[in-house]
């Protein structure tokens, strides 16, 4: 691994590739050699795209510590996801800070069940990968609303033992819920553990299914952060009963004990607000 | 001590102070009333984050410095965490030298006019000072002359930067940029040192940025002072977290050698009491962060906050106090705080508790909340409220409160801000394992040289107080750089 350089240049965070996936997904890879270097799976970073951005979380898809770049997957939903999105290759990002949270703790537990919805595969492959490497069986199921927005099929299936699609509209792979996907595999064969990630309404359906068979299952929360240090408590939530910050406990957490409602509602804290500005967004844009 | 003593007197005996205490006599220097700082209308500064406080005008500040003795003793400066030689400042400010009074200010103190603005001088230098002691008087304006002479200096265009040793060569970090942080890189500077400061968050200044609003903190004057400081050499570095995006170690391997760690009160308290996580309450240090460093309140900017009609805010402290006050200036039309002792036993400074009265902040003291209600949305839309008494005194030397039975009773809130305290940010110490810690996750040192466990690891601030004042921690960055400097000199004669 090549040694952490502190490197002291006013423009950092430039972005040296951009991929859509489909009109609102696309990869996004930034230089970030010193991020490069510490990432593990399960971290994320906090990125703020201009002096009046806001902070948002976003976990790291990959890295490459040679070349000194991680790859984010960023899926269009608001303001700053969509400025991100409006970025060219060779464009800058004001500010990216972490590698943050902790990692996933990877070892060997014999299969292994993952789960992933939307652009919750892309933080899941890097796990996936994990855990493959940690000598498991890894069964890996991947849910999508339609064809075209599944992503990370390939990689996914260099990894993976055995890859399972799912799409509501059934216009690839199986049609169905990933909870289809997951039960089917549960009743074929023995899981040791579950990891599931994806938006937070999927992973309470994953959550409730792999807990009817009680499968020890880990879910990557995505909430609302400002600082993504502990300072502020905006992306609380409550795990057994307990008060749990998502940026320094998190962001896995045991997904039988998330009051995913609780989470829910806490992720639309802002929604009117959002929507407001989104469109306000969209005006400038046009 | 002696030495400083010496230095002080040798001071003192220069002519021109000479020639000063001569030009008028103690009489009538103890005769005049104290100035008072002019202020905005209340009613007018609560719609606005405009600063409340004006300063001193010229005249006000040479009335008032006129009012210092020059004692031979001068025991404001045993108040002043950061040993500023109080008398010779003021006395330059007498002698119509106010670049001057400027300069002795930065020989101790790398932020002045942060300090004259948010220090708690009464209990400090103000509190020793001769007035208070043997004259029962009001002291002098310590404070509000700390700050005419930093904001004097500012306005003036001529800022003067410290003068800095040689360099020496050799690499030193320093871990968060608040009052701790830039102290040590201040002073770790001047001694000669290659200082690189690493902020994990977007700006530089820590909780001066991000916690103290700007009516009572513009971030204009802290950034003025952060400059001072790169005119020096010291080197920022943003969006780096020590113990994430490089351990301690990465570090040492890049060259540094010893290390200050002023990371900070991290983790918020919360109450644990029911409905504490619904949307619509915010810890202060969230509810501060979203207005002060990411303008929620500017709709230039993205960052949103949820500003309410109704605010409660938890906590008798001055961070309770700056979240209230923010809540009215952001539209609440009933700012209240709530606070479980009585107004005598709040930490807040008076200035602050003045200040929220005249903006019409509401004060239910010897109440305390036990539970939050919320709408179908999830928002909170009430709090039930519990009267308390006091007791005997606590650990803390304050009345302990107590719970009245059935007292309870519900007030309607849509917003709620706890500001209960804050602990200490886990991040560094939870990546050194070794380095030795209390029970209350704060960095053990020793309290002359703030050294660590680990020698060349030093500590000062919240990290190692859990929860103090700005000038505090300057002094322990201070103190440290003195400790890191000693260190550091005697490695290099091995």
């Amino acid at each position: 691994m090549p040694a952490l350089k502190i490197i002291d240049i006013k423009k950092m965070n430039k972005i040296v590739e951009k991929e859509f996936f489909s009109e609102n997904v696309a990869k996004i890879v930034i230089e970030a050699p010193e991020i490069a270097v510490s990432r593990k799976p399960g971290h994320f970073v906090i990125i703020r795209i201009d002096e009046k951005g806001e902070r948002i979380p976003l976990t790291i898809a990959s890295s490459d510590s040679e070349k000194g770049t991680i790859t984010l997957v960023v899926q269009k939903v608001g303001v700053t996801s969509a400025k991100l999105l409006a970025l060219e290759e060779g464009g800058f990002i004001n500010d990216v800070v972490g590698p943050l949270g902790k990692a996933t703790h990877i070892e060997k537990v014999g299969t292994v069940l993952c789960a992933g919805g939307g652009v919750g595969v892309a933080p899941l492959l890097p796990i996936v990968e994990g855990f493959k490497k940690a000598g498991n069986r890894v069964i890996t199921v991947l849910a999508a609303r339609s064809k075209d927005l599944v992503i990370l099929e390939e990689q996914m299936r260099e990894f993976s033992d055995e890859v399972i699609i799912m799409t509501d509209d059934g216009s690839y792979g199986k049609k169905g819920l990933v909870t289809y996907g997951m039960e089917d595999v549960i009743n074929r064969e023995k899981v040791n553990l579950s990891v599931v990630i994806g938006p937070a309404i999927m992973m309470k359906f994953a959550a409730l299914t792999t807990k009817k068979y009680n499968i020890k299952t880990y879910a990557s929360l995505n909430t609302i952060m400002v600082d993504g240090t502990g300072m502020c408590g905006a992306c609380r939530i409550t795990v057994g009963g307990k008060t749990k910050f998502v940026c320094v406990d998190g962001p896995e957490f045991d997904a039988h004990e998330v009051d995913f409602n609780l989470m829910l509602s806490r992720l639309g804290a802002y929604r009117e607000q959002e929507m407001k500005a989104y469109e306000n967004y969209l005006k400038t844009v046009q | 001590m002696e030495k400083v003593a010496e230095y002080l007197k040798i001071e003192r005996a220069q002519e021109w102070r000479a020639e000063l205490r001569k030009s008028l006599k103690a009489k009538e220097r103890t005769s005049r009333e104290r100035v008072h700082m002019l202020e905005r209308d209340p009613d007018v500064r609560n719609k606005n984050i405009d600063e409340v406080n004006l300063g001193l005008t010229e005249d006000l500040a040479l009335l008032e410095a006129q009012r210092c003795l020059d004692c031979p003793n001068p025991t404001c400066i045993s108040g002043c965490p950061v040993g500023i030689n109080i008398p010779k400042f003021i006395k330059k400010i007498d002698a119509h030298d106010y670049l001057g009074a400027a300069v002795v200010l930065k020989e101790t103190n790398a932020l002045p006019a942060v300090c004259g603005r948010v220090c708690p001088q009464e209990k400090q230098c103000e509190n020793n000072c001769f007035y208070t002691i043997s004259l029962k008087k009001p002291a002098v304006a310590i404070g509000h002359l700390e700050r005419f002479a930093a904001d004097f200096e500012r306005d003036s265009g001529k800022v003067a930067i410290p003068e800095v040793a040689e360099s020496n060569g050799i690499k030193v970090a320093v871990i968060g940029s608040g009052p701790a942080g830039l102290s040590a890189a201040g002073d770790l500077r001047k001694f000669g040192y290659d200082v690189t400061v690493f902020e994990a968050l977007h700006e530089i200044g820590g909780v001066l940025k991000y916690g103290i609003p700007e009516f009572r903190l513009p971030n204009e004057i802290v950034d003025v002072e952060i400059n001072v400081m790169r005119e020096m050499g010291v080197k920022f570095k943003t969006n780096f977290i020590v113990g994430k995006t490089a351990s301690i170690d990465d570090l040492k391997a890049q060259g540094f050698e010893a290390f200050f760690i002023g990371s900070g009160a991290g983790l918020p308290r919360f109450m644990n009491i029911q409905g504490e996580n619904f949307n619509g309450i915010f810890s202060s240090n969230e509810y501060l962060t979203r207005v002060n460093l990411m303008h929620a309140a500017n709709s230039e900017y993205d960052t949103p906050v949820l500003s309410g009609k109704n605010v409660a805010v938890i906590g008798g402290g001055n961070t309770a106090m700056d979240s209230v006050r923010t809540a009215k200036r952001l539209g609440a039309d009933r700012a209240m705080i709530i606070y479980r002792r009585s107004e005598q036993e709040m930490p807040a400074r008076l200035e602050e508790v003045k200040h929220a009265k005249e903006e019409g902040i509401e004060f239910m003291t010897l109440h305390n909340p036990v539970e939050y209600f919320a709408d179908e949305n999830g928002r909170v839309n009430k709090a039930r409220i519990q009267k308390m008494e006091l007791g005997e005194p606590d650990a803390s030397g304050r009345r302990r409160p107590y719970p009245i039975p059935d007292s309870e009773f519900d007030i309607e809130v849509d917003t709620v801000v706890v500001s209960v305290g804050v602990s200490p940010n886990p991040i560094i110490p939870s990546s050194i394992p070794e380095l030795k810690m209390t029970d209350w996750g704060t960095i053990v040192v020793e309290k002359d040289t703030m050294q660590s466990s680990i020698p060349e690891l030093f500590a000062g601030g919240d990290i190692v107080r859990g929860g103090a004042t700005v000038i505090l921690a300057m002094g322990d960055g201070r103190k440290a750089a003195a400790g890191m400097h000693k260190y550091l000199q005697e490695k290099v004669k091995k």
